[in-house]
């Protein structure tokens, strides 16, 4: 289930690894918009993990799950 | 089992491709493909160049290094994911043309993790075999110089050759260990059809950025090692911002991560042998190197070896 803490809590990790404002809209793609790169993903996914004392199987490791913040949380709503 | 890596070799194609000329060409520009992947310049070989003559040429390099007779290789390997000819591969054009008419010549078509799959065959083939001769060639232009560029893969690949010569005769570096592994749920992420090349850049470097620490981690484990006691890395060099997380990743310090993609782009399965020659004709020094790639397949893993003192 959503969650608004954990959104919000995803919300920051975006907003430090981007060094830009997340987007308002949860279902905003991070990469089609420019906000997140190549890069950045793998920056994101140790940041998730470190935040919520998880570890993400490399199964696990495809962008579309951390495509955007409504993603992240469904990921971890599963997850934790 | 012995093996030994006695030298390695290259060829590079003479034709200069600058930022400037693909930013003209991608609408890009020349700031931003370096800072996207580090590369300042890449060859591109001649249209009449063929894979198999810039394999016979980094051969012969290597061979001359290893100041190793032509006619006393046992087999010869070659890596290449960028050939549009079914079958044969360039392996057959290659010993013909380094007139070895009888010992087997095979055909690993892989991109960027065939030399590392080639390199960890010969280890375990040489007593075997003998004197493996292990060649990887990309001409990688042919696959992405198709207008309109894509901006995407044309500003990171460049075309050269590159090779190792593998002998269970003692040698400058003893082969310690290899791990090789593939998954094939992402194949589709990297691909080619013989005449235009895809690529799902997100997953490529998730995955990457991941598996590539880690293989290195497990063969250094096995052997004992730490990251810290490596002399030099020398990795597949499919992008400066890949090396320098790989670099984080190993926690050592970047300047262990031998690079040279600024100058040559991304050469797929030659990269590494490049690398490699590159850094064996300036300052190897004492001490475990590590061999690591990965790449379409999704095929990776890692190989050490150390000096003989």
């Amino acid at each position: 289930m959503p969650d608004s803490n954990r959104s919000q809590r995803l919300r920051k990790l975006v907003q430090e690894v981007a060094g830009k404002p997340a987007p308002e809209d949860e279902q905003e793609s991070l990469f089609e918009s420019g906000l997140l790169d190549s890069f950045a993903l793998p920056d994101l996914v140790s940041a998730i993990e470190k935040e919520f004392a998880i570890k993400v199987p490399d199964s696990d490791l495809n962008p579309r799950k951390f495509d955007s913040i409504a993603r992240m949380d469904a990921y971890l709503a599963d997850h934790m | 089992m012995s093996a030994y890596l006695h030298a390695f070799g290259a060829h590079l194609p003479d034709r200069i491709v600058t930022n400037a000329e693909l930013a003209e060409r991608t609408g890009k520009t020349a700031e931003w493909i370096e800072s996207a992947s580090g590369i300042r310049e890449r060859r591109w070989a001649a249209p009449e160049t063929s894979i198999a003559a810039m394999g016979v040429a980094a051969a012969e390099s290597c061979l001359k290094a290893a100041e190793f007779p032509t006619n006393k290789i046992g087999m010869l390997i070659v890596a290449s994911g960028s050939g549009a000819r079914g079958f044969p591969g360039p392996a057959a054009a290659i010993a013909d043309r380094l007139c070895l008419l009888s010992v087997p010549a095979i055909d690993l078509p892989m991109a960027s993790a065939g030399s590392l799959f080639g390199l960890a065959l010969a280890m375990r083939l040489t007593e075997t075999y003998g004197d493996i001769l292990v060649v990887a060639s990309e001409k990688m232009s042919a696959l992405i110089e198709t207008e309109p560029l894509d901006p995407n893969t044309a500003i990171l690949f460049g075309d050269g050759a590159g090779a190792a010569l593998v002998s269970s005769r003692s040698g400058r570096w003893r082969m310690l260990d290899a791990a090789l592994h593939t998954d094939g749920q992402y194949r589709e992420d990297l691909a080619c059809d013989g005449t235009s090349l895809r690529m799902n850049g997100l997953t490529v470097i998730l995955q990457a950025s991941r598996k590539i620490p880690a293989s290195i981690e497990e063969v250094l484990g096995r052997q004992n090692l730490s990251a810290q006691q490596v002399t030099a890395f020398l990795l597949h060099q499919a992008n400066l911002n890949l090396l320098t997380r790989v670099a984080k990743a190993l926690n050592v310090g970047p300047e262990k991560i031998f690079a040279n993609v600024q100058r040559y782009g991304n050469t797929s399965s030659a990269s590494m042998l490049i690398a490699a020659t590159e850094w064996a004709e300036t300052n190897p020094g004492k001490g475990p190197i590590v061999f690591s790639a990965f790449g379409a397949g999704f095929h990776w893993g890692a190989l050490v070896a150390d000096s003989e003192d």
